[in-house]
């Protein structure tokens, strides 16, 4: 008998009478089905979207990044923000993939699929903004260290734009082997069961000829725990090095030792309020409530308000070492901030970052889809208004009051933004068709520990004595 | 590469799999592998197989990448083009730290991923003898090679009575191929 059990606190993390076989049904029938009219819908928006962004792109390489509102002052504007927003977004997925496999949690599987899938989309999207941003953008290999005829001139290793090439560029690529490992095993499974011929040959490809031999598992197991240990410090170091940007500068509002941690909560705050938008449709298109369950759900609000918390006191302690530091630079630019021409922007942070995830700490909250819908997108906004507060909020009054400036994005900024949402779409849509939106191996992993109607065979036992059950077992095994 | 012949048993509970492994193991036939549509703790000891050392070529991987970094970073700030940055010292091993942490990470990931790939015989292009269809969806299949000395109904017998639910005897290619999924398998014809 199966005597290795979870505790009857927990809730099931699948719900409904499953067998492996079911579980297999459930993920993989999507993919073999046509899509429905939703996806087409949504498929066709998202591709008008991504060419509208192709097209405003076109326009700031062809005219120079001249057609983009920045100016002296404000040298960073919509481009950064997005930037930094996009690259938080991503550390969601590897936070659920990585961090979450090494505490053991196991409501990671039944959304750490299409988290990882989040995080590459995501920092796809990112990467766009600083290579766009360099103007002369068919130089953009320059960033590269390799042996070249101009001396060979070498890029400046200790510049903190530098090392944002190598975290975005490592980050992107350990993500993707991660993500892609894990997909191996369920593509073979989409393989053995394809009934036509297109679909056996391309996922017997993508599958590269796995079988599932124990040996195989064995180092599957011991590849995926190592590249969890490292994409958890690789995770941290990313949206580090990313504040390192702004806090290596001499620049007030940027120049503070709190950036590092800040920027990773609030990295990790609003990719999870991504996941919660990106799963909530996923779900209920799908029909996989019974896979993402409101436990699932639950638990990531509760990363939400604990994250959202930690922003909120990085604010106050930026604004309490302004005034406590003396620096009246420092204490003018948070004043400029908060009361400047750009209020409104820093408001907007405060009351989405700070104040509504609050809510949460209301359990029928937590567990409401509709509720979280829309937190998830608030938050969202939120966390694009917390890197735009600290970009240009930053830069737009400086020293000299001559050279003080205000900034409105132009349309090119504004469709190379949307263009993104674009990219990220079509891939989300893309990936959902024909991609495992769940980890079908991981979920049959847990079926027996964690599924409902294993767990509900196990109540027989939870109402035994200690000495009857020992007893049975004694009695069982002679 | 060899063409063998298969007794092959499917199972669909991992607790009637774990009893009938370590039958196969006692009873003296060769087994040559178990297939399991997910990881099943504790197979890799019930079949007496060793702990991977992937871990190790990991980690042997990571200090690659550290001493490419930091090595390659001070060679050019120290002796192919040293430059002054405000009178800073040329070899600023702080602000060094991002870039080998990254390139530590980078190369023990790609290491081990190629390495995952290359002791498994897994790549784009690889087609290997898949016993059961539904070993990668519920079954999990046993598969003891025959020699000319065994007798196969001895052994489908014997796999029957440990609670198997289907058992078959097959001829196949016992490593890999370059193949395509779609396509019949020629090593099969021979059966």
């Amino acid at each position: 008998m199966h005597l290795k059990y979870e505790s009857f606190v927990r809730e099931p993390l699948v719900d409904g009478d499953k067998t492996y076989r079911q579980v297999t049904e459930d993920i993989v029938s999507p993919i073999e089905k046509k899509p429905g009219r939703m996806w087409y819908i949504g498929f066709f928006f998202s591709i008008c979207l991504l060419c509208f962004g192709v097209f405003s792109v076109f326009w700031e390489v062809y005219f120079g990044i001249g057609v983009w509102g920045i100016n002296r002052t404000i040298g960073w504007g919509w481009d950064i923000t997005n930037f930094v927003w996009w690259v938080g977004i991503g550390h969601a997925g590897t936070l659920i993939s990585a961090i979450l496999l090494l505490f053991r949690q196991g409501w990671r599987t039944g959304v750490n699929r299409a988290a990882e899938a989040m995080t590459i989309f995501a920092v796809m999207c990112a990467g766009q903004f600083p290579i766009f941003h360099m103007g002369r953008v068919w130089d953009g290999f320059f960033v590269l260290p390799y042996p070249n005829t101009r001396g060979p001139l070498w890029p400046n290793f200790n510049s903190a734009l530098l090392w944002d090439v190598f975290a975005i560029s490592t980050y992107f690529t350990v993500s993707l082997l991660f993500w892609y490992s894990g997909l191996i095993p369920d593509f073979a499974t989409i393989r053995d069961r394809a009934k036509t011929k297109l679909r056996k040959r391309l996922y017997g490809l993508a599958s590269f000829g796995w079988t599932g031999t124990a040996k195989n598992w064995q180092r599957h197991e011991a590849l995926s725990l190592v590249l969890a240990g490292v994409s958890t410090p690789l995770v941290l170091s990313v949206h580090t090095i990313v504040s390192f940007d702004f806090a290596t500068s001499v620049i007030p509002g940027w120049h503070t030792t709190i950036f590092p941690p800040y920027f990773v909560a609030g990295a990790i705050f609003s990719g999870f309020a991504m996941v919660q938008t990106l799963l909530i449709l996923v779900r209920k298109i799908l029909h996989l409530e019974e896979y993402v369950t409101l436990g699932h759900i639950e638990a990531m609000n509760k990363v939400i308000v604990l994250t959202g918390s930690i922003v909120g006191v990085a604010y106050l302690t930026e604004l309490f070492m302004a005034w406590y530091s003396g620096v009246q630079y420092e204490q003018a630019a948070f004043q400029w901030r908060i009361m400047g021409p750009y209020w409104w922007s820093y408001w907007a942070m405060m009351t989405c970052n700070v104040v509504s995830p609050q809510f949460f700490w209301i359990k029928k909250l937590r567990r409401n889809v509709p509720f979280t819908f829309i937190m998830s997108i608030v938050v969202n906004i939120g966390m694009w208004f917390e890197r735009f507060v600290i970009i240009v909020t930053s830069l737009y009054r400086d020293y000299i009051p001559g050279s003080w400036a205000y900034y409105s994005p132009t349309w090119p900024e504004v469709g190379f933004y949307l263009g993104t949402f674009g990219l990220f779409f079509t891939c989300f849509f893309l990936f959902a068709k024909y991609f495992p939106v769940i980890a079908i191996a991981e979920i049959k992993f847990v079926l027996k520990t964690s599924g409902e109607n294993y767990k509900k065979k196990m109540e027989v036992i939870e109402t035994k004595s200690t000495e009857e059950f020992v007893h049975e077992q004694m009695h069982a095994h002679h | 590469m060899a063409i063998k012949k298969f007794a092959v048993a499917c199972y669909d509970d991992e607790d009637v799999l774990f009893p009938a492994v370590k039958k196969v193991r006692n009873s003296g036939y060769k087994l040559h592998d178990v297939y399991t549509p997910f990881p099943v703790h504790g197979l890799d000891q019930a079949m007496g197989l060793k702990e991977t050392d992937l871990h190790v070529a990991g980690f042997i991987y990571g200090l690659t990448g550290t001493s490419t970094a930091l090595g390659f970073m001070s060679w050019i700030f120290t002796k192919d083009w040293p430059v002054n940055f405000g009178g800073k010292p040329h070899l600023s091993l702080p602000a060094f730290i991002p870039i080998t942490f990254e390139l530590t990470i980078l190369f023990a990931a790609v290491g081990m991923v190629m390495t995952f790939c290359y002791v498994n015989q897994i790549m784009p292009g690889v087609k290997k003898h898949i016993f059961h269809p539904r070993q990668t969806d519920d079954y999990f299949v046993v598969a003891i090679e025959l020699n000319d000395n065994t007798s196969e109904t001895e052994v489908i017998d014997f796999l029957k009575s440990t609670g198997a639910l289907e058992t078959s005897v097959q001829v196949a290619e016992d490593s890999w191929w370059y193949g395509r999924f779609d396509k019949d398998e020629p090593y099969q014809q021979l059966a």
